[in-house]
């Protein structure tokens, strides 16, 4: 039942470039071996945002009162009080459903109230009353699954009823004023203007926050906060919008930052279509402590999974720090991890809106047949994934005019290559915030391209052995080379080493490593076991 | 073009003629498309300076029935340009290159120079500062990390001013460099104002040269800030090391503070 919008469509037909079948082999059995002990790390690993999941899945929402501003969520409260007085080593289930039942809490919030007040304490359950705790957490945990399976039905229904964008890459666009009631007609209008989807940035500092604000919010730095209600109250415009244009409108959030899992699951909760969720992003672009990433990406992909979510990974951001030639081969490396992350967390081909970027210098020669070369690859090397094409910004110089002509040829290498996802380019990328005439101008520009040459992928066919299929071959082997290294350093000293990105990153640095936890025998998540089982029986949800 | 015999010090837009005084300008005005609009985009043009001015394109955005219209137009702008009431901060030290730069280091400070970035506020746009002290650089010129004679530290993002200042007393940093992007409501000047004031606190007249880059800052805003100088939107990593070089190497009595 999953992504059936997406499936009915096909991205690629032929081949129209020829991969070395051994190097693509030889990458992905690399990848696999460069992530195998970075999952077992994960595996063996639990963090606070983790468990503050499993509570927002089971229906924990809201935020205390009492203290501060007011903005400290129940769910930290209570991961924060059960770390506190029993450690977070065997999981929140246990301790939480325990204490509901010994105090006669007839909710979470109730407990959680009382939890703040003082009165009820925790304690890690034993024996009957270890199998009753984990029963009612794995009840309280498994209704949050159903309302994530019912959202992906009716989008599935949505989908069917009201109709897909005809025809792909899908236009994305983003809208970010700070002030979510001021986001919705600017999101309405993008999709009126022919965005397929709406992507709402995020306020600048959420990633780095270990908790996730509540409610519908009005401030907000160089973008609006995610929170639940403001995805409730975007995904209902748009479903308003779509209904009005007979075309579903996907909405985008972003998830990398140190809550992944709990932003992951107010997604499914509210029915999101695609979240950004990449697996190196946190730790090379906002120092986010590596293990923490990988542990927090792991649950947050399976939630994604199981909502039928597309992932959108952040190879681009790559390009912005490295060179867009000599380091296109990082862009694939990260692909191919990203891909295999996916992969063991669920993910099929169809979710992983994997990234790459148009960012090479305009200035030099061929840019533009290397664009193409290095568009091919992922396409070619990732044939059933709807592929996230981003526009230039690091040569984006303020000089809109050139900037333009730019993002015409940005949306050439689209439309030439099959993408799956075109963000759109702002010829004032970099300048200022975009007008809404900046938006109308850029949306011109994509559906002149579209329409004019978008048929150009039945003609386009670069001959055998010339230049951009050697380049894309040379670029495969060039990752090939960095994945061989990789494996034998091991991904986590790569990272450290400053591989990706030029940023080095050791895994024992960086934000929200005292979050990370140790599990111990016995730990216990309900929600991980529920979707580990019913992926075991293959039926992804 | 005219050949001048001498610099004029008063000067109009450039079109296609000397002194045409021609301008192009873009806007968005929130009504319908139709003559009335057009009447009233030329009324703003004439109020912008621009005698006579025509309407080259007018359209609704998103449809005929849209409620915002854009325009471009062409028009003659009244206004003179007085050159010599332009102020502007010129670079007042020689551009070096790398090995230069570390030549000069060397001589006068016989150790490493010692630079401190990062981000600080809630920004978490990394590309500036990284731009100028990554080793890769920017616009095909090496960053600070490149340079043999400097020691680089690059904090990253959403640095705390106490944080930088602790951090800098420990590394007894010659240099702090502060990449500001983010602008919405002034998040940069106020930023910037913190910075200097915990700095003038801490340290008094010992504080390490103060930097501000992002490309919304005005270069002559650095007095007013409190900081010792600000680079905005291109600055090279290149540019910003003649700048340490001249004013750490050259500057013998104790950074100035306002």
């Amino acid at each position: 039942m999953t992504g059936l919008g997406v499936r009915a469509i096909p991205i690629q037909r032929r081949p129209i470039i020829h991969l070395d079948k051994r190097l693509v082999r030889r990458a992905r059995s690399l990848a696999l071996l460069a992530a195998a002990p970075v999952i077992s790390l994960a595996k063996a690993r639990t963090t606070v945002s983790v468990e503050r999941a499993v509570l927002r899945l089971a229906g924990l929402s809201g935020a205390d009162p009492t203290t501060g501003d007011g903005d400290i969520p129940w769910v930290n409260r209570v991961v924060d009080a059960v770390r506190d007085q029993v450690g977070l080593e065997h999981g929140v289930a246990l301790p939480v459903w325990h204490a509901m039942r010994v105090y006669g809490h007839d909710s979470l919030l109730d407990l959680a109230e009382a939890v703040t007040a003082g009165t009820t304490e925790f304690d890690l359950p034993t024996g009957a009353a270890a199998v009753r705790a984990h029963n009612a957490a794995t009840r309280a945990a498994k209704a949050g699954l159903r309302q994530i399976d019912r959202n992906q039905a009716t989008r599935d229904r949505l989908i069917r009823t009201i109709g897909d964008p005809p025809r792909r890459p899908w236009v994305y666009l983003i809208v970010a004023t700070g002030d979510i009631y001021e986001d919705i007609p600017q999101a309405q209008a993008a999709a009126r203007a022919g965005a397929d989807v709406i992507a709402v940035i995020r306020s600048t500092g959420q990633s780095l926050l270990d908790f996730v604000p509540e409610g519908a919010t009005r401030q907000g730095y160089a973008g609006t906060y995610a929170t639940q209600e403001n995805f409730r109250l975007m995904r209902a415009a748009l479903d308003e919008v779509s209904r009005e244009l007979g075309r579903y409108v996907r909405l985008t959030n972003y998830a990398s930052g140190l809550c992944m899992p709990e932003i992951a699951t107010l997604a499914g909760l509210e029915r999101l279509d695609m979240m950004l969720n990449d697996s190196m992003y946190g730790i090379l672009f906002r120092d986010i402590n590596p293990q923490r990433t990988f542990v927090d990406q792991r649950f947050s992909r399976m939630i994604h999974a199981r909502a039928g979510i597309i992932i959108n990974t952040g190879e681009d951001n790559y390009l912005t720090t490295a060179d867009a030639v000599d380091d296109a081969h990082t862009v694939t490396v990260s692909q191919l991890l990203n891909e295999t992350f996916a992969h063991e967390a669920g993910l099929e081909d169809w979710q992983l809106g994997l990234g790459h970027a148009f960012e090479i210098n305009p200035d030099l020669p061929d840019s533009f047949r290397l664009e193409l070369a290095h568009a091919l690859l992922a396409r070619h090397l990732f044939p059933e994934a709807p592929l996230k094409w981003m526009p230039p910004t690091k040569h984006m110089t303020g000089d809109i005019f050139r900037g333009y002509l730019l993002d015409g040829f940005f949306n050439l290498v689209g439309a030439l290559t099959g993408q799956g996802i075109l963000l759109v380019g702002m010829m004032t990328e970099a300048v200022v915030t975009p007008f809404l005439s900046d938006r109308d101008l850029a949306l011109q520009n994509v559906r002149y391209v579209l329409d004019a040459a978008g048929g150009l992928t039945e003609d386009f066919h670069p001959p055998r052995g010339g230049f951009i299929e050697n380049r894309a071959n040379q670029v495969l082997a060039e990752a090939v080379g960095l994945l061989e290294r990789i494996t034998a350093d091991g991904l986590l000293n790569a990272i450290a080493d400053g591989t990706f990105g030029i940023t080095k990153r050791p895994a024992d640095r960086g934000k929200g490593l005292d979050g990370v936890i140790v599990k111990a025998d016995g730990y216990d998540n309900p929600a991980v076991t529920l979707m580990e089982s019913d992926l075991g029986r293959g039926g992804g949800s | 073009m005219r050949q001048e015999t001498e610099e004029p010090t008063v000067i109009r837009p450039y079109g296609d003629t000397t002194g045409d005084g021609m301008v192009q300008v873009s806007f968005t005005l929130p009504m319908s498309p139709g003559p009335k609009a057009e009447g009233a985009a030329l009324q703003l043009a004439g109020r912008m300076g621009l005698h006579p001015s025509m309407v080259v394109h007018a359209k609704g955005l998103g449809g005929e029935d849209s409620a915002y219209t854009f325009f471009v137009v062409y028009g003659r702008v009244g206004h003179l340009v007085e050159l010599d009431k332009v102020l502007v901060r010129e670079r007042e030290y020689p551009l070096l290159a790398a090995k230069d730069a570390n030549l000069a280091i060397k001589r006068t400070l016989h150790r490493k120079l010692v630079v401190l970035g990062a981000c600080i506020g809630t920004d978490a746009h990394t590309v500036g500062i990284d731009a100028i002290l990554n080793v890769k650089g920017f616009a095909g010129e090496k960053g600070l990390e490149y340079y043999r004679e400097m020691k680089v530290s690059n904090l990253g993002a959403q640095v705390t001013v106490p944080e930088l200042v602790s951090q800098a007393r420990k590394d007894r940093a010659d240099a702090v460099l502060v990449s500001q992007v983010v602008t919405q409501r002034d998040a940069h000047l106020r930023n910037t104002r913190e910075l200097a004031a915990a700095f003038r606190e801490a340290m008094g007249d010992n504080r390490p040269l103060l930097v501000v880059g992002g490309p919304r800052f005005d270069p002559l805003m650095a007095g007013e800030l409190g900081v010792d100088r600000i680079f905005g939107r291109g600055t090279t990593p290149g540019e910003v090391a003649s700048y340490l070089v001249h004013a750490l190497t050259t500057i013998k009595e104790p950074v100035r503070v306002r």
